[in-house]
């Protein structure tokens, strides 16, 4: 009976995504040139953001290990596929965008994508993970850095190559970079990314690897006394959201027109950093997959309208100038969000949208319980 | 026609130090299935040292330890699990985001046997090992009294549950040795006699050797069947509870000279 509405629970989540995505969708096909301009390159966006938050949840909510590098996973899965594509292409494999070779092609990509991010998560993962914490966190940083400048010297991706023909200027006429055309024409592959790698990231958190990785987050020591081989899970985990990683990289390939690897590197100023994909999830809430999924969509469109200014330019003159530092009001949507809610918005809940009756419920739940720990803060001081 | 039987548990001239500190020495001790013996002595004794060898959380620098006659040099402490040792703790330590009956489930993990692929592809193969472990979590569970609690959070367990949770999820490791580190620490005296019938139900139900460690002097002399005594890291004495009882050394190592 429990596993019935559990199973409720994600058809109903399930139906509610699929028809948001329609929407969105028709609303691109019909909404005329404008409304596709902005329509089909933002649910790409869109759909690599979720992946990336969700996978990087993975590590950072479920393993409870902080990794600062991840879009360093992500740069080289982008760089995987992107050679992959090109090569085929060269080999005559296939001449446009479209047909069983190129949908070959395609799939062939994305996974030597996540394939070789897994890989080489595996690489840094089993030296790396047997530290914990700040250390872990510096070497995660680290390595972010030293592969984009690894991608960067190698002689047949890095930027020489790219920008002389080799890859980057010849994504969009002949590699997997889609024009905007294309990419509305490809916006359910972005959509299928999604739901099968959200699908998988939730099989293997509902099954004994979650429940693993769960207890070595809450407390490693009683986790290998019973009988958990920590550092065996550990590196499993972060190879596979390595992996999802990696894929994530195939899709950023396939929206642009052109790879530098400046678009991955930790001190770029736009939502794709390996600190904002930290951000989303610890503002979705640590242990919550659906929370990464929120917090990746709201984040974007954040980002996106502050940037294109539709309601910012509405708001008093002093607010317009703080908006013209987005960065800004991340930082302090991030404080607000710590301060209330420690452990992310969804804390460690999953969202359902059969729950949302119960919402009224539980929101005067917590603001009761808030201000009986105030009151009781307030008696503990007068007495001291 | 004496059989020699071999102990579930052995040591052998167990010992470590850290650097010229000799914390535990040549400690000895035999265990039979379905025996619990009682490890007791003043604080910093290396009680919990002992414990800490005998789990592979520390390496010794000499001596060995022996499950069922096989020694576990140089394995980790997950495998010292798998072996059939396990233990709970003196300060508690439960998976506190985690329900009740997932706390005891993650001990089964290392008897589940499905793949990834079964996992993302739920299998039958999937289900029935999960099935199998819930049903057995929740059999665990009700022996320590606790299955009306399963769905809740182990954090929100009053106190002398945890303890018994962290007793569960031991026994679910399908241990041959349970070492129990003062599991009556902090708990009213009808906690610790619910405690007491339970340990008795574990050993009377798996048959198990149990170790324990503990400072209720009434609990030790009235459950265990042998005690050993340490201090300074050295056996003092070790026998049945009334020797102990009137041993002069032990006398002198509680009391002082």
């Amino acid at each position: 009976m429990k596993q019935n509405r559990i199973k409720t629970r994600y058809l109903v989540n399930f139906a509610a995504l699929i028809v948001l995505f329609a929407v969105v969708v028709g609303m691109g096909m019909l909404g005329g040139n404008t409304m596709k301009l902005k329509i089909a390159p933002s649910v790409w966006q869109c759909s690599y953001l979720i992946i990336m938050a969700a996978s990087l949840n993975l590590v950072l909510g479920f393993l409870g290990q902080l990794s600062l590098g991840h879009c360093g996973f992500m740069a080289v899965g982008a760089y995987a596929a992107a050679l992959i594509s090109l090569a085929f292409q060269r080999a005559g494999f296939y001449t446009e965008k479209a047909g069983a070779a190129f949908f070959l092609v395609l799939l062939i990509s994305i996974a030597a994508a996540g394939v070789s991010a897994a890989l080489l998560g595996l690489l840094v993962g089993i030296p790396a993970l047997r530290l914990k914490g700040d250390y872990l966190a510096i070497i995660t940083l680290g390595f972010g850095m030293i592969i984009v400048n690894v991608i960067n010297n190698l002689p047949f991706c890095g930027q020489q190559g790219l920008s002389q023909g080799s890859a980057s200027s010849a994504l969009y006429a002949s590699g997997l970079g889609f024009s905007n055309d294309e990419k509305m024409q490809y916006l359910w592959v972005a959509g299928l990314a999604v739901i099968l790698c959200m699908t998988c990231m939730f099989m293997f958190v509902r099954s004994k690897y979650g429940r693993a990785i769960r207890a070595i987050r809450d407390n490693e020591i009683a986790a290998s006394a019973s009988g958990i081989n920590v550092s065996y899970y550990k590196v499993l985990t972060f190879t596979i959201s390595a992996f999802f990683a990696g894929i994530t990289g195939a899709l950023y390939a396939c929206c642009n027109a052109a790879l530098a690897t400046s678009s991955f590197s930790f001190t770029n100023g736009s939502i794709l950093n390996s600190v904002f994909i930290v951000v989303m999830v610890v503002v979705g809430g640590m242990g919550s997959l659906t929370g990464s999924v929120i917090a990746a969509v709201v984040l974007f469109l954040l980002n996106y309208t502050i940037k294109n200014g539709a309601w910012v330019s509405a708001l008093p003159a002093f607010l317009q100038n703080v908006f013209t530092y987005p960065m800004l009001v991340y930082s302090i949507a991030l404080i607000i969000v710590i301060m209330f809610r420690p452990r992310g918005i969804m804390g460690s809940r999953e969202f359902a949208l059969c729950d949302i009756p119960q919402w009224p419920g539980r929101i005067k739940a917590y603001f009761t319980s808030r201000a009986a720990g105030k009151a009781a803060r307030k008696e503990g001081k007068s007495h001291g | 026609m004496a059989e020699v039987k071999t102990p579930v548990l052995e040591t052998k001239h167990l010992g470590i130090s850290f650097g010229g500190l000799h914390a535990v020495q040549d400690f000895n001790i035999q265990m039979n299935a379905g025996e619990l013996v009682g490890l007791i002595g003043p604080n910093g004794a290396g009680k919990t040292t002992v414990f800490n060898l005998l789990t592979g959380v520390y390496v010794p620098t000499e001596g060995t330890v022996l499950l069922n006659g096989v020694p576990l040099n140089g394995k980790k402490t997950h495998q010292f699990v798998e072996a059939g040792i396990a233990r709970t703790f003196q300060n508690i330590r439960l998976f506190n985001d985690m329900t009740v009956i997932e706390n005891v489930k993650v001990a089964c993990t290392k008897d589940m046997h499905y793949s990834l692929l079964d996992a993302t592809f739920r299998t039958p193969k999937f289900w029935k090992a999960e099935k199998e472990v819930t049903d057995r979590a929740m059999e665990l569970l009700e022996i320590c009294g606790l299955a009306d609690k399963a769905d809740i959070l182990s954090s929100s367990l009053p106190y002398g549950q945890q303890r018994k949770l962290e007793i569960a999820r031991a026994l679910a490791t399908n241990m041959k040795v349970l070492l129990l580190d003062e599991p009556a620490a902090g708990m009213n005296p009808t906690e610790t006699a619910e405690l007491l019938s339970c340990i008795n139900t574990i050993r009377d139900r798996f048959g198990v050797a149990i170790l324990l460690i503990e400072h209720d002097m009434s609990l030790v002399m009235n459950v265990c069947e042998r005690i050993q005594v340490i201090d300074y890291g050295l056996t003092i004495a070790s026998g049945l509870p009334e020797e102990i009882a009137n041993n002069p050394r032990v006398i002198a190592a509680y009391l002082g000279e």
